[in-house]
């Protein structure tokens, strides 16, 4: 059952040109949206490594945000178009990795697009918090029994490798 | 070394502190983010005071980073990086954090405002730390200046650099320069001729001698940057030979084929299949609108190849395209005019005598279809009452919220030239009356002494279905008096309708041929609304006139200038700085495996054979970081904007969810600085 009460916190990356300046817009326009997400500027929604997105999720993030200029209007000529083939190439790994591909998310949006900047924000706040807390870093913390597992998978490699020539 | 960090958190007035707490902020950001030196909260950061306190502390206390968390760095990254910069500090050691545009603007939850605004302030915090100085670059600056529009606005801001001594060329899509300023009858407030005062300026540009024109001709391509953009420009063919024709105008007289004029007369005149729109029209070479030329349609004519007594036509003439170089770019592309017919229950198009403003201008223009006489549409009745309706178009949430500024204007205009030239009775129904410029609100009185009959209220139904005696044939307009507080009908002879001003069809797209953008209703966007009105986001791509949003034709002229004021500001000072935001490839890291090579759209990146790697042109870079993003082998860092700065950026976004912690509540500082204590770098 959902949680009602959870806040998702979300990492959004926008690009210098359009994007960004949709969400400056959405700020003049003064159009509400939710406050759950953080935006970090890149020059290109191109720029956007996946490491980035990988990041955010192992920091904490519950969701990430990835918005560039529409494609054919891109400030870089057609760097958008590189980070979309990479978005869903990072759709697949983390899925891979089990984490809900939903959680990622790339919008498009130009400088006159306040509204649906902010449409794109408030959706994916949704649709993160219907998904629930990631909760990737406390997934990770080194407790007694993980590490005794790992030692153990450590060792029966060791055991395996030995017996090869 | 530790770096110290100064944080500086603006109230913008009560913009951010309104629904930010930022004593908080700054409070929470001294006590918790490492790093932090000084923290303070400040009325208004931009002022001189604010920026001289940050200058103050780099120098007295040392501080090696700067955080600035106000409006959006769009609007005040300059300011503050010059800040900076006065106190010594290398400028790219400033970091902005956008707590207006994408904090307070956009919520109202205080509570969850201050939390955000904590994010993005640690955020830049935790970048600021990773940031590195770096060296501004300067380019030349090409003093050629291309300029879009060669309406009033194009015109004068194509005469101000040409009379500097500047080279200009002046692309225009129609076959003349003008613009709509051309096909006006009289100007407000004053009544000279539009003509009179346009057609000097329109033939001093074609003569001077620092002004290439080219008309008929569209903008195809921008690409480079400021102070050395290339463009391409398509010159569309006239099938006249230009360097031939000398403008007699003979192949106009003897053309057989009469065809209504839709662009200058909008409908109310005719023109021929070789024409040029306008008798005053520079230049006047002719062009052949080939889709109505009998020659091109049916393959026979050539009446004016055969008239034509320097040979100038070629109907062979084919697209040309024309590659230019220039340093900045002036977009003034105009206006159109709202189309009427989006409002059906006002009749145009339908009901013979309901007009629009433009074809009234044509009506009452001396050089227009009737030459001046102000006729009902059959051509000869001389209407005995006009309706003019303001509004149409315009304020209205259904097509245009934003009032068009001209039209109260034009319509007293029309008022005026109604009353001399015939004798009928003027009624203009508005909403508001809007006179604010000079001299504007003595026209207003002008014209409540002549006698027009003002109607507060908004025109619901133009008809001509009569229901006294009394309305029979006439348009009658059925309306609120608001200021009687009754529904009243009133029969007329003609109704003209003051059509909104609206953005170029292409203006969108146009823009982002041009790398600028487009607001909501399709108005270019300028740098900033009151203090930067001709610059925009793109450095070198200036705007001016109704491109920019509806206005009259001082204000035009205003901004021409002014554009050209800050062009000729740039030529003069002959270099241009451009930011250091490049990519370098590590030759030693680097594989080679040319996947960077393929990424650049600006082929930047070029392939040492010999050494077997890529290496990165610095003077094409623009600094997009995709090649950096792409790099197999992590072998190209992005100037300010490299991996380390990056993933610092999302733990400080994180401060608060870092341990799995999805709770917004502030957390005990204690604990906050040894989570962030025991993240290392990446």
């Amino acid at each position: 059952m959902p949680d009602e009460t959870f806040e998702p916190k979300i990492v959004g990356f926008c690009c210098n040109w359009c994007s960004y300046r949709a969400a400056d817009l959405a700020g003049t326009a003064r159009i509400k949206y939710a406050p759950n997400v953080r935006i970090l500027r890149v020059m290109c929604s191109g720029r956007v490594d996946p490491s980035f997105v990988l990041k955010a999720l192992a920091s904490g993030a519950d969701g990430v945000l990835v918005a560039g200029c529409h494609p054919g209007e891109c400030h870089y000529i057609s760097q958008n178009y590189k980070a979309m083939r990479r978005y869903h190439m990072l759709k697949h790994t983390l899925a891979g990795l089990g984490v809900e591909p939903d959680r990622v998310r790339l919008v498009w949006a130009s400088a006159a697009e306040g509204q649906q900047f902010a449409d794109a924000v408030d959706k994916l706040v949704e649709d993160v918090r219907r998904l629930g807390p990631l909760r990737w870093p406390a997934n990770w913390t080194e407790d007694g029994h993980r590490r005794e597992a790992i030692a153990g998978m450590a060792k029966e490699h060791e055991e395996a490798m030995e017996v090869l020539p | 070394m530790a770096e110290k960090i100064g944080v500086y958190v603006c109230h913008c007035g009560s913009n951010i502190a309104g629904t930010v707490d930022v004593e908080e902020v700054a409070r929470w950001a001294g006590a918790s983010l490492p790093g932090v030196a000084v923290a303070r909260d400040y009325k208004f950061m931009c002022s001189s005071l604010g920026q001289q306190m940050i200058e103050e502390d780099i120098r007295t206390q040392g501080l090696t980073r700067v955080v600035v968390a106000a409006c959006s760095p769009h609007l005040h990254e300059k300011t503050f990086r010059r800040a900076c910069e006065n106190a010594g500090l290398n400028p790219y050691l400033l970091q902005m954090t956008n707590i207006r545009e994408h904090c307070s603007w956009v919520h109202t939850d205080r509570a969850a405002a201050t939390a955000k605004a904590k994010g993005l302030v640690s955020a830049a915090v935790r970048r600021v730390a990773e940031q590195q100085p770096l060296e501004r670059m300067y380019v030349k600056v090409n003093p050629a200046t291309l300029v879009v529009g060669g309406g009033i606005a194009g015109l004068q801001a194509t005469l101000e650099l040409a009379d500097a001594g500047y080279p200009v060329y002046l692309v225009e899509r129609e076959p003349s320069i003008g613009g709509h300023m051309a096909q006006f009858d009289k100007t407000f407030p004053t009544l000279d001729c539009s003509a009179c005062i346009l057609t000097p300026k329109m033939s001093e540009v074609g003569q001077h001698d620092k002004v290439t024109l080219l008309t008929y001709s569209e903008l195809e391509e921008v690409s480079g940057s400021v102070g050395n953009f290339k463009v391409k420009i398509r010159k569309r063919a006239r099938m006249v030979d230009a360097a031939k024709c000398t403008g007699c105008g003979i192949c106009i007289e003897k053309c057989p084929r009469k065809i209504r004029d839709e662009q200058f007369e909008v409908g109310m005149g005719y023109r021929k299949s070789i024409y040029t729109p306008f008798p005053q029209a520079v230049p006047r070479i002719p062009v052949i609108d080939t889709a109505n030329c009998t020659f091109f349609t049916r393959g026979k004519c050539q009446v004016c190849s055969k008239v034509c007594p320097t040979q100038a036509i070629d109907y062979e003439q084919k697209d040309e395209i024309v590659e230019l170089e220039v340093g900045n770019i002036i977009l003034a592309t105009g206006w159109k005019l709202f189309d009427c017919r989006k409002l059906p229950q006002y009749g145009f198009g339908r009901l013979a005598n309901v007009f629009s403003n433009m074809e009234f201008e044509r009506l009452s223009n001396a050089a227009g279809p009737t030459n001046g006489k102000i006729v009902l549409r059959d051509g000869k009745t001389e209407p005995r009452s006009v309706a003019i309706i303001h509004c149409v178009g315009s304020r209205d949430t259904n097509h245009n919220a934003y009032c068009s500024s001209v039209c109260c204007m034009a319509a007293l205009k029309f008022g005026h030239l109604i009353l001399e030239k015939t004798q009928a009775e003027v009624y203009s129904f508005y909403i508001d009356m809007r006179a604010p410029q000079k001299d504007y609100e003595e026209f207003y009185q002008r014209l409540l002494e002549e006698g027009m009959h003002f109607i507060r209220g908004k025109v619901a139904e133009v008809t001509n279905a009569a229901r006294k005696p009394e309305e029979a044939g006439k348009l009658i307009v059925q309306f609120e008096d608001t200021l009687l507080g009754r529904q009243r009908r009133l029969p007329v002879d003609m109704v003209v309708l003051m059509g909104a001003l609206e953005p170029q069809a292409d203006a969108k797209e146009f823009g982002i041929r041009s790398c600028i953008s487009c607001s909501e209703g399709g108005w270019y966007i300028e740098r900033h609304p009151k203090l930067d009105p001709v610059a925009t986001m793109t450095d070198g791509v200036f705007v001016a006139g109704a491109c920019q949003g509806p206005k009259d034709i001082p204000a035009s002229v205003v901004q021409g200038a002014a554009a050209a004021a800050r062009v000729a500001g740039m030529i003069s000072k002959g270099t241009v700085m451009v930011e250091p935001v490049v990519a370098t490839i590590n030759e030693e890291e680097c594989s080679g495996c040319r996947i960077c090579n393929t990424m650049c759209p600006f082929n930047a990146i070029e392939f040492d054979e010999e050494k077997q790697v890529s290496r990165v042109v610095t003077a094409l870079c623009k600094g997009c970081g995709t090649c950096v993003a792409a790099c197999p082998a992590g072998a190209i860092t992005g100037a300010h904007f490299n991996n380390r700065q990056i993933f610092a950026e999302i733990e400080g976004a994180l401060w608060d969810a870092i341990n799995g912690e999805t709770a917004s509540e502030p957390h005990d500082a204690g604990t906050e600085r040894s989570l962030l204590a025991g993240l290392s770098n990446p």
